[in-house]
């Protein structure tokens, strides 16, 4: 199993009571609420934050996209990749992003993944997305066509880089009469390609392809979907006549460790809570615009009504799996009962979260690399010694 | 009224079609909700005209066909429906999404039209006049701000479908209305430079207090489209024909009678 530091860059010194006002944290929230002055103090901090994961030996750092919010302040995160590239040494850099349906030309992506992958010398993966339900109201992207520019903007992208160039591309939304990338990419032809997803059966159908053998990575989600989405990867594999490997699944998560249970979850508590009520605030209108998700899941939701928009507390998102929280043996073994179930490679825990200050990130991204990471990776060289013996 | 539903093969589309009355023929073509019922004004209205109201194709009982991916489609569509029900002369309606079909028809091909009816169209845009935008409204809110008179609308939302096949409908409509008016948001950026070539008696009705698309766009289509009269109806929603359904219907049938006798 890999490590990784994955970011969400949120604007954490928001004024909190804007939701007496506001109905959410995106889109429409006045940008007022933003200063400057305190963004260079966060952007800064953050960046150290994962410079300090590649000295502290984690497998890779991940940057994020999203527009228009206090969520997270990386709405171009090739920025954020190109300032780790050079200050980073060894660990790979995840872009996930990048939203293809939003853009007019997706051969930027193509372009600027192929300058940060020849940068690192080949340290980069190359996230793609569709970006979640506000991205489109704030980009006026079509949501109707959404599904249909991902994969088209994605074909363009692999064939610039994978065919010798100059060639073209004629498709519905896009069309191209020379596509001829400078630079290529270091990586040969190409870099990893994961899949971000919240669960999507239509997604892992397409990720699963033996064509395509893409990684699946489910974010946020309670640990019962998550082993069930991990479940149906393998047997959509195992249709297409093949076993899909542990690189092919990683799961996203929250993850906060501290010298015992009672401590880690004290600290926690608050940070966490702001995140999930006050961060990821909006109404089904706003994330679920008409053609984001396909008639048959957005059934689904309407079903479900009422999950969306309900106050969570940190016990609620603890108890679903949806939060790793305790003391270092108690989140190495809940990793280690999650893995050993659900046979994922990739781990990316977020390890700051809402509101959670630059101290305690520190601390727990060090107890997190020493005491979970670091014993993990030796029970599990040991597990393969044994079994090799 | 009588009127009977049937479904009717149009360029390759299973599409729901309702139809009463006697009389000239009159093409109604419905907005963003559909048009899931025959209304009190289409009864108003059979009394003199044979009036057809189909779904428009992706809404409502219509297929979604593969060729349908934004309102000129359809305005073509609308000219094959002319062709397969076999009007030689006919009037034209539509209501804001309609409107801005029954607009793009008829900039294409107006010689068949006796006169043309635009309820609140959408289609263009006015500088400077602000427009809410109802993909953030709630199925709830969207129904308080269609009406002027707010107890029509609280009287209309109890009665909101629960069953899964009406939800389904629900979001079929608002996922063509999507498709066809996301962006630019519910508006050409070029219908606006050819509407000059609509020679058909055209009227444009408006309710003075439209909080969906405002009644300053009235006096703009009104000068784009040559020799044609604004009615604003007072007191009244973005829905004339259904809030004021006789205010409607009297404006309607006056105007056809003075300029298609």
């Amino acid at each position: 199993m890999k490590f990784y530091f994955m970011h969400l860059m949120p604007y954490a010194d928001l004024d909190l009571d804007y939701d007496q006002k506001h109905n959410s944290a995106w889109v429409t929230l006045p940008n007022d609420y933003y200063d400057p002055r305190k963004g260079h103090a966060l952007y800064n901090r953050y960046l150290d934050e994962l410079e300090h994961a590649d000295v502290l030996g984690f497998d890779g750092v991940c940057v994020n996209e999203h527009h228009q919010n206090a969520y997270g302040l990386m709405p171009v995160p090739g920025v954020m990749a190109g300032a780790l590239a050079r200050r980073t040494k060894n660990c790979k850099i995840a872009v996930l992003g990048r939203a293809l349906p939003l853009l007019n030309n997706p051969l930027t992506v193509a372009e600027e993944f192929a300058m940060l992958d020849t940068i690192t010398g080949g340290r980069l993966i190359a996230g793609f997305v569709r970006g979640i339900g506000a991205e489109y109201h704030v980009f006026g992207a079509n949501p109707a066509e959404s599904h249909d520019r991902f994969h088209e903007a994605h074909d363009l992208i692999v064939q610039a880089w994978t065919q010798p160039g100059p060639t073209s591309f004629e498709g519905k939304h896009y069309h191209f009469q020379y596509v001829n990338l400078w630079p290529k990419c270091f990586q040969s032809p190409r870099p990893p390609i994961w899949i971000p997803s919240q669960g999507s059966s239509e997604t892992i159908e397409w990720a699963a392809h033996p064509d395509r053998r893409y990684t699946y990575l489910q974010t946020f989600t309670p640990a019962a979907m998550l082993a069930k989405y991990m479940q149906m990867y393998k047997e959509v594999a195992r249709r297409y006549g093949y076993e899909a490997t542990e690189d092919q699944l990683g799961w996203s998560v929250p993850v906060y460790v501290a010298e015992t249970d009672e401590i880690a979850r004290r600290e926690a508590k608050e940070h966490i809570e702001n995140f999930l009520n006050k961060f990821l605030r909006m109404p089904r209108e706003m994330l679920l615009p008409p053609g984001y998700l396909s008639l048959k899941s957005m059934m689904g939701v309407m079903k479900a009504k009422g999950s969306i928009g309900m106050r969570q507390s940190i016990d609620d998102v603890i108890d679903k799996g949806m939060f790793i929280c305790g003391g270092p043996a108690t989140v190495r073994e809940k990793l280690e009962e999650y893995q050993s179930q659900i046979g994922f490679g990739h781990l990316l825990s977020m390890l700051q979260f809402g509101t959670l200050p630059a101290e305690l990130t520190k601390k727990n991204m060090e107890i997190y690399a020493n005491e979970v990471i670091a014993p993990l990776r030796a029970g599990r060289a040991s597990t393969a010694r044994a079994a090799a013996e | 009224m009588a009127y009977k539903e049937t479904v009717e093969t149009i360029a390759g589309c299973r599409t729901r079609v309702m139809r009463g009355g006697t009389g000239e023929p009159l093409l109604f073509l419905h907005g963003a909700s559909g048009a899931p019922v025959w209304l009190p004004f289409m009864d108003m209205l059979a009394e003199r005209f044979d009036v057809i109201v189909p779904e428009h194709p992706g809404f409502g009982g219509s297929d979604d066909p593969e060729w349908l991916d934004n309102l000129a489609d359809l305005s073509f569509f609308y000219l094959d429906a002319i062709d397969h029900f076999g009007l030689d002369r006919l009037h034209l309606a539509g209501t804001s999404l309609g409107g801005w079909i029954a607009a793009e028809l008829a900039v294409r091909d107006c010689h068949r039209l006796r006169s043309l009816t635009l309820v609140a169209p959408a289609g263009i845009h006015v500088k400077g006049v602000k427009k809410p935008d109802m993909f953030m409204w709630s199925p709830e809110e969207t129904i308080r701000r269609l009406y002027f008179d707010k107890s029509i609308a609280e009287r209309i939302i109890p009665t909101l479908p629960t069953d899964e096949a009406g939800q389904l409908v629900l979001l079929r409509n608002r996922l063509a209305t999507a498709k066809l008016g996301w962006s630019p948001r519910m508006y050409s950026p070029h219908l606006h430079k050819w509407l000059h070539r609509i020679a058909t008696p055209t009227l444009v009705l408006w309710g003075s207090e439209d909080e969906l698309l405002p009644a300053a766009y009235g006096p703009a289509w009104r000068d784009l489209i040559p020799g044609s009269r604004l009615v604003v109806i007072g007191e009244c929603g973005h829905l004339p024909h259904v809030e004021k359904a006789s205010a409607f219907v009297g404006a309607m049938t006056s105007f056809i009678r003075e300029v298609a006798p």
